[in-house]
Protein backbone atom coordinates (compact mmCIF):
# COMPACT_ATOMS: atom_id res chain seq x y z
CA UNK A 1 0.00 0.00 0.00
CA UNK A 2 1.24 3.25 -0.62
CA UNK A 3 0.15 6.43 1.15
CA UNK A 4 -0.92 9.21 0.30
CA UNK A 5 2.91 11.19 0.76
CA UNK A 6 4.27 8.51 -1.47
CA UNK A 7 2.23 10.02 -4.38
CA UNK A 8 3.90 11.66 -7.48
CA UNK A 9 3.59 11.84 -10.88
CA UNK A 10 4.49 9.35 -13.20
CA UNK A 11 3.36 6.65 -10.36
CA UNK A 12 1.31 3.71 -10.99
CA UNK A 13 -1.70 2.79 -8.76
CA UNK A 14 -4.45 0.82 -7.94
CA UNK A 15 -7.90 1.66 -6.91
CA UNK A 16 -10.67 -0.73 -7.04
CA UNK A 17 -9.10 -3.45 -9.13
CA UNK A 18 -8.10 -0.51 -11.80
CA UNK A 19 -4.59 0.04 -12.43
CA UNK A 20 -3.73 3.81 -13.15
CA UNK A 21 -1.38 6.13 -13.96
CA UNK A 22 -0.59 9.31 -11.98
CA UNK A 23 -0.06 11.89 -14.75
CA UNK A 24 -0.50 14.92 -13.24
CA UNK A 25 0.15 15.62 -9.26
CA UNK A 26 -0.32 18.89 -7.48
CA UNK A 27 0.87 19.06 -3.28
CA UNK A 28 -2.26 21.61 -2.34
CA UNK A 29 -2.74 22.61 2.05
CA UNK A 30 -5.63 25.11 2.04
CA UNK A 31 -5.33 27.67 4.85
CA UNK A 32 -5.25 25.71 8.33
CA UNK A 33 -7.02 22.45 6.57
CA UNK A 34 -5.52 19.24 6.00
CA UNK A 35 -2.93 18.34 3.06
CA UNK A 36 -4.09 16.89 0.12
CA UNK A 37 -2.90 15.67 -2.89
CA UNK A 38 -4.54 16.26 -6.39
CA UNK A 39 -3.77 14.19 -9.06
CA UNK A 40 -5.33 13.38 -12.58
CA UNK A 41 -5.46 9.54 -13.17
CA UNK A 42 -4.92 7.68 -16.26
CA UNK A 43 -7.07 4.57 -16.76
CA UNK A 44 -3.93 1.75 -17.66
CA UNK A 45 -6.75 -0.10 -19.31
CA UNK A 46 -8.67 2.07 -21.08
CA UNK A 47 -6.97 4.99 -21.53
CA UNK A 48 -9.48 7.04 -19.83
CA UNK A 49 -8.27 9.85 -17.34
CA UNK A 50 -10.23 12.13 -14.78
CA UNK A 51 -9.43 13.75 -11.77
CA UNK A 52 -8.92 12.13 -8.41
CA UNK A 53 -8.38 13.91 -4.84
CA UNK A 54 -6.25 11.83 -2.08
CA UNK A 55 -6.18 13.00 2.21
CA UNK A 56 -2.88 12.42 3.67
CA UNK A 57 -4.59 9.56 5.62
CA UNK A 58 -5.82 7.79 2.83
CA UNK A 59 -4.07 4.39 1.48
CA UNK A 60 -3.69 3.59 -1.88
CA UNK A 61 -3.58 0.33 -3.43
CA UNK A 62 0.07 -0.69 -5.11
CA UNK A 63 -0.78 -2.60 -8.35
CA UNK A 64 1.24 -5.81 -9.27
CA UNK A 65 3.07 -4.77 -12.55
CA UNK A 66 6.26 -5.61 -14.52
CA UNK A 67 7.51 -5.12 -17.47
CA UNK A 68 9.31 -7.13 -20.27
CA UNK A 69 10.56 -6.56 -23.38
CA UNK A 70 9.63 -8.09 -26.32
CA UNK A 71 9.55 -8.05 -30.29
CA UNK A 72 6.48 -7.24 -31.93
CA UNK A 73 6.09 -10.00 -34.55
CA UNK A 74 3.20 -10.31 -36.60
CA UNK A 75 -0.54 -9.42 -36.71
CA UNK A 76 -3.67 -12.51 -36.74
CA UNK A 77 -6.99 -12.99 -35.91
CA UNK A 78 -6.42 -12.89 -32.83
CA UNK A 79 -4.64 -9.44 -32.30
CA UNK A 80 -1.13 -8.39 -32.16
CA UNK A 81 1.61 -10.90 -31.27
CA UNK A 82 4.93 -9.92 -29.54
CA UNK A 83 7.69 -12.69 -29.26
CA UNK A 84 10.31 -12.48 -27.27
CA UNK A 85 14.15 -15.60 -28.17
CA UNK A 86 12.64 -17.64 -25.61
CA UNK A 87 9.43 -17.63 -27.25
CA UNK A 88 7.78 -15.94 -24.30
CA UNK A 89 4.57 -14.09 -26.03
CA UNK A 90 1.92 -11.61 -25.29
CA UNK A 91 -0.80 -10.96 -28.20
CA UNK A 92 -2.95 -7.59 -27.69
CA UNK A 93 -5.84 -6.21 -29.77
CA UNK A 94 -6.04 -3.10 -31.15
CA UNK A 95 -8.22 -1.72 -28.93
CA UNK A 96 -5.73 -2.28 -26.01
CA UNK A 97 -2.77 -0.67 -27.95
CA UNK A 98 -4.69 2.01 -29.94
CA UNK A 99 -2.97 4.56 -32.28
CA UNK A 100 0.13 2.74 -31.09
CA UNK A 101 -0.41 -0.17 -32.87
CA UNK A 102 0.42 2.10 -36.33
CA UNK A 103 3.77 2.42 -35.44
CA UNK A 104 4.56 -1.01 -34.32
CA UNK A 105 7.66 -2.11 -37.34
CA UNK A 106 8.39 -5.90 -37.40
CA UNK A 107 10.55 -6.95 -34.71
CA UNK A 108 10.99 -3.80 -33.43
CA UNK A 109 12.01 -4.35 -29.77
CA UNK A 110 9.03 -2.50 -27.51
CA UNK A 111 8.71 -2.98 -23.52
CA UNK A 112 5.10 -4.52 -22.65
CA UNK A 113 3.02 -4.17 -19.44
CA UNK A 114 1.43 -6.38 -17.48
CA UNK A 115 -1.08 -5.93 -14.83
CA UNK A 116 -1.70 -9.14 -13.11
CA UNK A 117 -0.11 -11.83 -15.24
CA UNK A 118 -1.96 -9.46 -18.71
CA UNK A 119 -0.16 -7.23 -21.13
CA UNK A 120 -1.96 -4.06 -21.14
CA UNK A 121 0.56 -2.01 -22.35
CA UNK A 122 3.50 -1.64 -24.55
CA UNK A 123 6.16 1.10 -24.89
CA UNK A 124 7.73 2.08 -28.37
CA UNK A 125 11.22 2.92 -29.72
CA UNK A 126 10.67 6.87 -29.08
CA UNK A 127 11.33 6.81 -33.23
CA UNK A 128 10.28 4.85 -35.66
CA UNK A 129 10.42 4.86 -39.67
CA UNK A 130 7.30 4.63 -41.78
CA UNK A 131 6.84 4.90 -45.57
CA UNK A 132 4.52 7.08 -46.99
CA UNK A 133 1.47 5.60 -49.03
CA UNK A 134 -0.04 8.34 -49.58
CA UNK A 135 0.21 11.97 -49.96
CA UNK A 136 -0.56 15.05 -52.48
CA UNK A 137 2.63 14.84 -54.91
CA UNK A 138 5.74 17.11 -53.22
CA UNK A 139 6.05 20.37 -54.60
CA UNK A 140 9.67 20.46 -56.32
CA UNK A 141 12.18 22.81 -54.30
CA UNK A 142 9.56 23.47 -51.40
CA UNK A 143 12.14 22.64 -48.34
CA UNK A 144 10.24 24.51 -45.91
CA UNK A 145 9.38 22.57 -42.89
CA UNK A 146 6.92 24.83 -41.69
CA UNK A 147 4.08 24.07 -43.74
CA UNK A 148 2.47 20.56 -43.61
CA UNK A 149 -0.32 18.58 -44.98
CA UNK A 150 -1.78 15.57 -44.32
CA UNK A 151 -0.43 12.00 -45.54
CA UNK A 152 -1.07 8.20 -44.48
CA UNK A 153 1.29 5.92 -43.38
CA UNK A 154 1.16 2.23 -44.08
CA UNK A 155 -2.01 0.92 -42.19
CA UNK A 156 -3.76 3.92 -43.15
CA UNK A 157 -2.57 6.24 -40.11
CA UNK A 158 -2.85 10.10 -41.13
CA UNK A 159 -0.01 12.10 -40.14
CA UNK A 160 1.15 16.05 -41.13
CA UNK A 161 4.26 15.85 -43.53
CA UNK A 162 6.08 18.70 -45.06
CA UNK A 163 5.15 19.47 -48.65
CA UNK A 164 8.13 18.05 -49.94
CA UNK A 165 7.34 14.51 -48.93
CA UNK A 166 6.25 12.55 -51.68
CA UNK A 167 4.59 8.99 -51.27
CA UNK A 168 6.88 6.19 -50.86
CA UNK A 169 9.70 8.41 -48.98
CA UNK A 170 10.20 7.16 -45.39
CA UNK A 171 9.59 9.66 -42.54
CA UNK A 172 10.91 9.43 -39.33
CA UNK A 173 7.95 9.69 -36.53
CA UNK A 174 7.60 10.73 -32.76
CA UNK A 175 5.87 7.83 -31.20
CA UNK A 176 4.96 9.78 -27.90
CA UNK A 177 3.42 12.65 -30.18
CA UNK A 178 2.70 11.10 -33.34
CA UNK A 179 4.84 13.98 -35.06
CA UNK A 180 6.60 13.91 -37.91
CA UNK A 181 10.78 14.49 -37.08
CA UNK A 182 12.35 13.98 -40.81
CA UNK A 183 12.81 12.28 -43.86
CA UNK A 184 14.88 9.35 -44.12
CA UNK A 185 17.43 9.53 -46.84
CA UNK B 1 15.07 48.28 -22.31
CA UNK B 2 16.09 46.78 -19.18
CA UNK B 3 16.76 43.45 -17.93
CA UNK B 4 13.75 41.95 -15.33
CA UNK B 5 15.06 42.09 -11.97
CA UNK B 6 16.46 38.71 -10.61
CA UNK B 7 14.74 36.92 -7.87
CA UNK B 8 17.11 38.49 -5.42
CA UNK B 9 16.29 41.99 -6.05
CA UNK B 10 13.19 41.36 -6.25
CA UNK B 11 12.83 40.14 -2.81
CA UNK B 12 14.98 42.61 -1.88
CA UNK B 13 13.08 45.58 -3.05
CA UNK B 14 9.55 43.27 -1.82
CA UNK B 15 10.78 43.68 2.13
CA UNK B 16 12.55 47.08 1.86
CA UNK B 17 8.75 48.15 0.52
CA UNK B 18 6.96 45.80 3.05
CA UNK B 19 9.06 47.14 6.20
CA UNK B 20 8.96 50.82 4.90
CA UNK B 21 4.36 50.39 4.65
CA UNK B 22 5.02 49.24 8.25
CA UNK B 23 7.16 51.53 9.90
CA UNK B 24 5.81 54.95 8.74
CA UNK B 25 2.68 53.75 9.98
CA UNK B 26 4.07 53.39 13.49
CA UNK B 27 4.53 49.35 13.65
CA UNK B 28 7.35 48.15 15.44
CA UNK B 29 9.84 45.05 13.66
CA UNK B 30 10.31 42.98 16.68
CA UNK B 31 12.05 39.23 16.49
CA UNK B 32 10.73 36.32 18.58
CA UNK B 33 12.09 32.66 18.85
CA UNK B 34 12.69 30.95 16.20
CA UNK B 35 13.09 27.42 18.61
CA UNK B 36 10.20 27.43 21.03
CA UNK B 37 9.04 24.66 23.36
CA UNK B 38 5.35 24.74 22.22
CA UNK B 39 4.34 25.37 19.00
CA UNK B 40 0.88 26.63 18.43
CA UNK B 41 -1.32 23.43 18.63
CA UNK B 42 -3.16 22.97 15.35
CA UNK B 43 -4.81 19.81 13.74
CA UNK B 44 -3.11 20.23 10.31
CA UNK B 45 0.24 21.75 10.96
CA UNK B 46 3.58 19.46 12.24
CA UNK B 47 6.71 21.12 13.48
CA UNK B 48 10.06 20.24 12.68
CA UNK B 49 11.92 19.36 15.60
CA UNK B 50 14.99 20.68 16.39
CA UNK B 51 16.37 19.05 18.89
CA UNK B 52 14.06 19.29 22.42
CA UNK B 53 12.98 21.86 21.02
CA UNK B 54 10.80 22.52 17.65
CA UNK B 55 11.06 25.49 15.02
CA UNK B 56 8.26 27.73 14.80
CA UNK B 57 5.36 26.70 12.69
CA UNK B 58 5.02 30.79 12.79
CA UNK B 59 5.70 33.44 15.46
CA UNK B 60 1.75 33.70 16.27
CA UNK B 61 1.81 32.88 20.25
CA UNK B 62 5.24 35.28 20.86
CA UNK B 63 3.61 38.17 19.26
CA UNK B 64 0.60 37.79 21.05
CA UNK B 65 2.47 37.76 24.24
CA UNK B 66 4.17 41.12 23.28
CA UNK B 67 0.76 42.71 22.65
CA UNK B 68 -0.52 41.37 25.85
CA UNK B 69 2.55 43.35 27.52
CA UNK B 70 1.82 46.47 26.49
CA UNK B 71 3.03 46.56 22.75
CA UNK B 72 0.63 48.55 20.14
CA UNK B 73 1.83 47.79 16.60
CA UNK B 74 4.71 45.08 15.61
CA UNK B 75 5.37 43.17 12.87
CA UNK B 76 7.89 40.13 12.25
CA UNK B 77 9.13 39.17 8.97
CA UNK B 78 11.41 35.73 9.40
CA UNK B 79 11.66 31.98 8.15
CA UNK B 80 8.83 29.86 9.94
CA UNK B 81 8.75 26.29 9.14
CA UNK B 82 6.04 23.04 8.53
CA UNK B 83 6.72 19.67 8.15
CA UNK B 84 5.95 17.74 4.70
CA UNK B 85 4.33 20.83 2.89
CA UNK B 86 6.16 20.58 -0.46
CA UNK B 87 4.58 21.72 -3.92
CA UNK B 88 4.68 24.26 -6.28
CA UNK B 89 3.06 26.46 -3.35
CA UNK B 90 4.85 25.14 -0.02
CA UNK B 91 8.10 24.68 0.93
CA UNK B 92 9.31 22.92 4.69
CA UNK B 93 10.90 26.58 5.25
CA UNK B 94 9.68 30.03 3.86
CA UNK B 95 9.29 33.37 5.17
CA UNK B 96 6.23 35.00 6.83
CA UNK B 97 5.10 38.53 7.61
CA UNK B 98 2.93 38.80 10.67
CA UNK B 99 1.89 42.08 12.52
CA UNK B 100 -0.62 42.74 14.50
CA UNK B 101 -2.49 45.69 15.98
CA UNK B 102 -4.11 46.64 18.96
CA UNK B 103 -7.84 47.70 19.61
CA UNK B 104 -8.25 46.28 15.96
CA UNK B 105 -10.39 43.63 14.17
CA UNK B 106 -10.16 41.44 11.17
CA UNK B 107 -11.94 44.19 8.85
CA UNK B 108 -9.52 46.78 10.43
CA UNK B 109 -6.57 44.49 9.29
CA UNK B 110 -8.10 44.12 5.29
CA UNK B 111 -7.88 47.63 5.20
CA UNK B 112 -3.82 47.56 6.37
CA UNK B 113 -3.44 44.53 3.85
CA UNK B 114 -4.72 46.56 0.92
CA UNK B 115 -2.66 49.68 1.94
CA UNK B 116 0.01 47.42 2.56
CA UNK B 117 -0.57 45.80 -1.39
CA UNK B 118 -1.47 48.67 -2.89
CA UNK B 119 2.20 50.11 -1.83
CA UNK B 120 4.41 46.88 -2.09
CA UNK B 121 3.27 46.60 -6.01
CA UNK B 122 4.02 50.01 -6.83
CA UNK B 123 7.52 50.17 -5.39
CA UNK B 124 8.15 46.45 -6.24
CA UNK B 125 6.35 46.61 -9.67
CA UNK B 126 5.95 49.83 -10.68
CA UNK B 127 2.15 49.34 -11.09
CA UNK B 128 -0.71 47.01 -9.72
CA UNK B 129 -1.84 45.68 -13.09
CA UNK B 130 0.45 42.10 -12.53
CA UNK B 131 1.33 39.10 -14.78
CA UNK B 132 0.59 36.15 -12.97
CA UNK B 133 0.22 32.18 -14.91
CA UNK B 134 -0.60 33.98 -17.99
CA UNK B 135 -3.02 36.43 -16.43
CA UNK B 136 -3.44 39.87 -15.89
CA UNK B 137 -4.32 40.67 -12.23
CA UNK B 138 -5.42 44.49 -11.43
CA UNK B 139 -4.65 44.36 -7.53
CA UNK B 140 -6.25 47.76 -7.19
CA UNK B 141 -8.85 49.29 -6.95
CA UNK B 142 -11.57 46.29 -6.82
CA UNK B 143 -11.34 43.12 -4.21
CA UNK B 144 -13.80 41.29 -4.37
CA UNK B 145 -14.96 39.95 -0.44
CA UNK B 146 -16.85 36.80 0.05
CA UNK B 147 -18.74 35.03 2.72
CA UNK B 148 -17.53 31.22 3.45
CA UNK B 149 -20.95 30.82 2.98
CA UNK B 150 -21.85 32.35 -0.28
CA UNK B 151 -18.54 31.08 -1.65
CA UNK B 152 -19.29 27.17 -1.07
CA UNK B 153 -23.57 27.51 -1.79
CA UNK B 154 -22.48 29.25 -4.88
CA UNK B 155 -19.65 26.94 -6.22
CA UNK B 156 -20.11 24.05 -3.80
CA UNK B 157 -24.23 23.80 -3.05
CA UNK B 158 -23.71 23.58 0.49
CA UNK B 159 -22.89 25.96 3.57
CA UNK B 160 -20.54 24.53 5.94
CA UNK B 161 -20.96 27.28 8.18
CA UNK B 162 -24.25 26.04 8.67
CA UNK B 163 -23.34 22.36 9.32
CA UNK B 164 -19.55 21.65 9.26
CA UNK B 165 -18.25 18.68 7.50
CA UNK B 166 -14.22 19.25 8.17
CA UNK B 167 -13.40 16.15 5.45
CA UNK B 168 -15.76 17.88 2.86
CA UNK B 169 -15.06 21.08 3.61
CA UNK B 170 -10.97 20.75 3.15
CA UNK B 171 -11.76 18.57 -0.37
CA UNK B 172 -14.75 21.10 -1.84
CA UNK B 173 -12.68 24.01 -0.90
CA UNK B 174 -9.80 22.67 -3.38
CA UNK B 175 -11.78 20.71 -5.97
CA UNK B 176 -14.66 23.56 -6.01
CA UNK B 177 -14.24 26.91 -4.88
CA UNK B 178 -10.39 27.68 -5.03
CA UNK B 179 -10.94 27.02 -8.88
CA UNK B 180 -14.11 29.30 -9.31
CA UNK B 181 -12.70 32.37 -7.50
CA UNK B 182 -12.02 35.00 -9.49
CA UNK B 183 -7.87 35.42 -11.04
CA UNK B 184 -8.23 38.53 -12.85
CA UNK B 185 -8.21 40.52 -9.05
CA UNK B 186 -7.99 39.72 -5.71
CA UNK B 187 -10.39 38.03 -4.01
CA UNK B 188 -11.03 37.56 -0.10
CA UNK B 189 -13.33 34.73 1.71
CA UNK B 190 -14.08 35.63 5.09
CA UNK B 191 -16.16 34.76 7.92
CA UNK B 192 -15.31 31.09 8.26
CA UNK B 193 -17.54 28.03 10.35
CA UNK B 194 -16.37 28.64 14.11
CA UNK B 195 -15.06 24.96 14.18
CA UNK B 196 -12.17 26.64 11.86
CA UNK B 197 -11.54 29.38 13.42
CA UNK B 198 -7.89 27.97 14.53
CA UNK B 199 -6.93 31.18 17.04
CA UNK B 200 -9.52 33.87 15.91
CA UNK B 201 -12.50 34.89 17.84
CA UNK B 202 -15.96 34.18 17.29
CA UNK B 203 -18.44 36.27 16.68
CA UNK B 204 -22.18 35.14 18.18
CA UNK B 205 -24.90 34.61 15.60
CA UNK B 206 -27.07 32.24 14.22
CA UNK B 207 -24.74 30.13 13.17
CA UNK B 208 -21.73 31.82 14.95
CA UNK B 209 -18.79 32.72 12.27
CA UNK B 210 -15.23 33.27 13.10
CA UNK B 211 -13.94 37.17 12.65
CA UNK B 212 -10.97 35.11 10.07
CA UNK B 213 -10.06 35.72 6.15
CA UNK B 214 -8.19 34.57 3.64
CA UNK B 215 -6.58 36.99 0.75
CA UNK B 216 -6.39 35.11 -2.75
CA UNK B 217 -4.65 36.65 -5.49
CA UNK B 218 -4.14 34.81 -9.03
CA UNK B 219 -5.15 31.70 -7.08
CA UNK B 220 -2.63 31.81 -4.46
CA UNK B 221 -3.11 32.04 -1.24
CA UNK B 222 -1.48 34.64 0.35
CA UNK B 223 -2.99 35.83 3.69
CA UNK B 224 -4.72 34.72 6.40
CA UNK B 225 -5.96 37.26 8.91
CA UNK B 226 -8.05 36.52 12.49
CA UNK B 227 -9.97 39.46 15.06
CA UNK B 228 -7.35 37.83 17.52
CA UNK B 229 -9.01 34.99 19.89
CA UNK B 230 -8.52 36.76 23.73
CA UNK B 231 -10.18 34.45 25.98
CA UNK B 232 -7.72 32.21 27.72
CA UNK B 233 -10.21 29.75 28.76
CA UNK B 234 -11.84 29.27 25.29
CA UNK B 235 -8.13 29.36 23.76
CA UNK B 236 -7.65 26.71 26.23
CA UNK B 237 -10.59 24.50 25.04
CA UNK B 238 -9.57 24.85 21.74
CA UNK B 239 -5.60 24.11 22.28
CA UNK B 240 -7.08 20.69 24.11
CA UNK B 241 -9.45 19.70 21.11
CA UNK B 242 -6.71 20.24 18.65
CA UNK B 243 -4.54 17.82 20.89
CA UNK B 244 -6.92 14.94 21.04
CA UNK B 245 -7.41 15.31 17.43
CA UNK B 246 -3.90 15.06 16.75
CA UNK B 247 -3.60 12.16 19.28
CA UNK B 248 -6.50 10.14 17.52
CA UNK B 249 -4.75 10.90 14.11
CA UNK B 250 -1.85 9.37 15.15
CA UNK B 251 0.25 12.74 14.82
CA UNK B 252 2.39 14.17 17.66
CA UNK B 253 1.30 16.20 20.11
CA UNK B 254 3.11 19.50 21.21
CA UNK B 255 3.03 20.86 24.77
CA UNK B 256 0.24 23.46 25.56
CA UNK B 257 2.11 26.77 25.76
CA UNK B 258 0.79 27.33 29.37
CA UNK B 259 3.42 31.15 29.24
CA UNK B 260 0.62 32.27 26.70
CA UNK B 261 -2.05 30.88 28.31
CA UNK B 262 -1.11 33.19 31.12
CA UNK B 263 -0.69 36.03 29.09
CA UNK B 264 -3.80 35.93 28.25
CA UNK B 265 -5.24 35.54 31.85
CA UNK B 266 -3.67 38.69 32.55
CA UNK B 267 -4.92 39.93 29.39
CA UNK B 268 -4.29 40.43 26.08
CA UNK B 269 -6.36 43.88 24.43
CA UNK B 270 -8.47 43.28 21.53
CA UNK B 271 -6.32 43.19 18.74
CA UNK B 272 -5.89 41.85 14.59
CA UNK B 273 -3.24 40.03 13.10
CA UNK B 274 -2.67 39.18 9.81
CA UNK B 275 0.01 36.68 8.30
CA UNK B 276 1.02 36.61 5.06
CA UNK B 277 3.68 34.68 2.73
CA UNK B 278 6.21 36.51 1.31
CA UNK B 279 7.48 33.89 -0.77
CA UNK B 280 3.93 33.95 -2.39
CA UNK B 281 3.66 37.26 -2.94
CA UNK B 282 7.03 37.38 -4.32
CA UNK B 283 5.23 34.70 -6.88
CA UNK B 284 2.82 36.96 -7.33
CA UNK B 285 5.32 39.53 -8.07
CA UNK B 286 7.83 37.78 -10.34
CA UNK B 287 4.99 35.96 -12.38
CA UNK B 288 6.29 33.01 -10.96
CA UNK B 289 4.28 29.60 -11.30
CA UNK B 290 6.58 27.65 -8.47
CA UNK B 291 8.00 28.75 -5.34
CA UNK B 292 11.31 26.92 -5.94
CA UNK B 293 11.94 29.69 -8.60
CA UNK B 294 11.68 33.02 -6.10
CA UNK B 295 14.04 31.38 -3.81
CA UNK B 296 18.04 31.55 -3.89
CA UNK B 297 18.63 27.71 -2.84
CA UNK B 298 15.34 25.76 -3.82
CA UNK B 299 17.82 22.52 -3.56
CA UNK B 300 17.75 22.54 0.46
Amino acid sequence: MYSASDLRKGLRIELEGVPYLITEFQFNKPGKGQALYVCRLKNLLTGGTHARTFRAVDKIGEPRLETKKLRYSYQDATGYVFLDANYEHATMSAEALGDQRFFLTEDAEVEVLYFNGEPIDITLPTFVEKTIVETEPGARGNTATNVLKPAKIEGGYEIQVPLFINTGDVAVIDTRTGAYVQRKT
Amino acid sequence: MDAAPSALQVRGRLLKAARGFLDERGFLEVETPVRVRAPALETHIDAEPSGALYLRTSPELHMKRLLADGAERIYQIGPCFRRGERGPFHRPEYTMLEWYRRDADYMDMLVDAKALLDAVCREVAGTTSLRHAGRRIEMMPVWECLTVSEAFRQWAGWDPVAAYDPDRFDLDLVEKVQPALPRDRPVVLKDYPAEAAALARCRAGDPPVAERWELYAGGLELANAFSELTDPEEQRRRFAACAAAREAAGRPVYPKDEAFLDALREGLPPCGGVALGIDRLHMLLAGAAHIDSVVPFPEE
